[in-house]
């Protein structure tokens, strides 16, 4: 009786397999393939080895493209971290009463659509939009702002879509924390900076880390914030990708790019899991 | 003492202001009688008119909650059968089956996009609504997926086993008690998916094709090519939606705990 109850409930995680082979780890397994193919000279590819896609990546414009990339994700995870580590833990010292509204306000804009919410940013920074209204009404004389289709316009638009994840990530361990053991630290005479260092950072840095990894991942391929905000000026990762798969249709190349970009990630992945000594991302639902 | 509280509060406000400035500024210009969206010349409710009469945004609007109903409903049903089946077996490298199964919220947007593109293009499948629920499907899962794994994780299998017992089979012991009890987490994980399926702009601009348009994608190009005006009514009215159903989920959230 007992064995053949156990038998039969792997029928219940049958669809989940056959989805995740069919439309999740196929089509991963395909990409990579891809990226070793060569395109055709007319639209197309050709089942023809070749590792030229890759050579290609090493190419000064490309090269520069992944350095962008990789520097606005730092910067976007930076700030969002200056801004996010100590909203979470203010946060997580609020009354419960206090914490529950504020997790509400988060979730408003979080589940709020990102294109109405760069809509927002977008009326803000434009030439004579809501920020340069508000200089002028302070009273200082300024020519029209420059700010819209800029690179501080597109750090700005990241760090704000992200912002919530880092914020949740490092709420939800500080709520956890044992605040027992940072007085005891306070007790054997540790001063307060001291504390905070040895005893909150440490016990919350997971949360932190899994906020770096919710920023800096997304951050790589969000091509539509710096589309929109940028103005076609910052090109990442995410918008040569895109625009070799529509205007360039070089698919393989695509494909190459796609393959890098995933090494970081999971190469990230790797180095969170090792660190935090955890699998799973904390604050992520 | 007085003054180390001041900051706190001061900083989670600032904050604040800055998560609700861009949206404040949306709704603030969708009843601007002009169609620039600076300074302020009178209020007027035209933009809402105009986005009635809009026949190509309620398409694309139709087109949107039809993708994000059907991938939201698949997601729950292989998502928590899925996440049910593999919290009652053990075996080698299930880590890995969970985790290949997390992924496609775990890596970059843009990836995704282009391994549909490309693995959609190789199956020959046409693109337009078919591939737009499947891929929205394959995001969505790992929502419901991990939510309703968590919810399995803290649950006594004493119940399930008691109706087993008792001569239930194991579908109707899986209907009749596990169900209920997992329901909160198939609700906000399937709630969740529909929210991030209906929003999706990156993945859908790629496996869309020229004849099925979803909402955010035409708000994309819009916004993209040119600033219009009932985009401010129509983000509004989407705002208004978003808040009731966050505020009914926490309502029903918090009748849910008094239950318990």
């Amino acid at each position: 009786m007992r064995s053949k109850k156990r038998s039969r409930v792997w029928l219940a995680a049958l669809p989940l397999y056959l989805f995740t082979i069919l439309f999740v780890a196929g089509p991963l397994i395909y990409m990579v393939v891809l990226s070793f193919m060569s395109k055709s000279d007319s639209w197309g590819i050709e089942a023809v080895f070749t590792l030229r896609n890759y050579e290609r990546i090493g190419e000064p414009v490309y090269r520069e493209c992944f350095v962008q990339s990789l520097k606005l994700a730092f910067t976007t995870t930076f700030l969002t971290g200056l801004i996010g580590y100590p909203f979470g833990y203010f946060m997580a010292k609020l009354s419960p009463s206090k914490k529950r509204l504020l997790l509400l306000l988060i979730m408003i804009p979080f589940w709020t659509s990102s294109l109405i919410r760069l809509y927002g940013w977008m009326i803000i920074l434009q030439a004579k939009g809501v920020l340069y209204q508000t200089i002028r009404f302070l009273g200082f004389e300024i020519k029209p702002l420059k700010l819209l289709y800029s690179y501080p316009a597109v750090v700005v638009g990241m760090v704000y879509a992200l912002l919530p994840f880092m914020m949740l990530a490092v709420y939800s361990s500080v709520d956890k924390m044992d605040w027992n053991l940072v007085e005891a630290a306070r007790d054997l005479g540790a001063s307060a900076a001291k504390a905070f260092w040895t005893v909150t950072f440490r016990l919350t840095l997971p949360g932190l880390l899994s906020g770096v990894i919710l920023t800096f991942v997304p951050s790589m391929g969000l091509f539509f914030i710096a589309d929109i905000l940028g103005g076609n000026k910052i090109v990442l990762v995410g918008s040569l990708i895109q625009d070799q798969l529509t205007r360039g249709a070089d698919w393989p190349f695509a494909a190459a790019l796609s393959v890098v970009l995933m090494t970081i990630t999971t190469l990230l992945l790797i180095l969170y899991r090792r660190i935090a000594n955890t699998g799973e991302l904390e604050g992520i639902v | 003492m007085k003054r180390k509280s001041v900051f706190p509060s001061l900083f989670l406000t600032l904050v604040m202001i800055f998560l609700y400035l861009p949206i404040v500024m949306v709704v603030v210009y969708s009843f601007h009688e002009s169609k620039y969206t600076y300074g302020w010349s009178g209020f007027s409710l035209q933009w809402y008119q105009e986005l009635f009469q809009d026949e190509e945004l309620f398409e694309s609007l139709r087109n949107s909650l039809a993708v994000a109903g059907m991938s939201c409903l698949s997601a729950a049903v292989i998502g928590t059968l899925g996440a049910f089946g593999l919290s009652r077996m053990k075996f080698r490298g299930k880590g890995a089956v969970e985790y290949v199964t997390t992924l496609p919220i775990m890596i970059p947007e843009i990836i995704l996009g282009m391994v549909f593109l490309s693995f959609f293009s190789l199956l020959n499948l046409p693109q337009g609504m078919v591939t737009l629920v499947i891929a929205h499907t394959a995001f969505s899962i790992p929502y419901v997926f991990m939510m309703v794994k968590a919810r399995l994780a803290g649950m006594e299998l004493s119940l399930e086993e008691a109706a087993r017992d008792l001569g239930a089979g194991p579908v109707r012991a899986f209907f009749d008690i596990t169900l209920p009890l997992i329901a909160p987490a198939v609700a906000s994980g399937s709630l969740l998916a529909f929210a991030m399926s209906f929003d999706d702009v990156v993945i859908s601009i790629f496996v869309t094709g020229p004849k099925v348009t979803t909402l955010p994608i035409r708000i994309y190009t819009r916004i993209k090519f040119g600033v219009t005006p009932e985009i401010n009514a129509l983000c509004t009215l989407m705002l208004l939606v978003t808040v009731t159903v966050l505020l009914l989920s926490v309502l029903i959230g918090r009748i849910g705990n008094r239950k318990k």
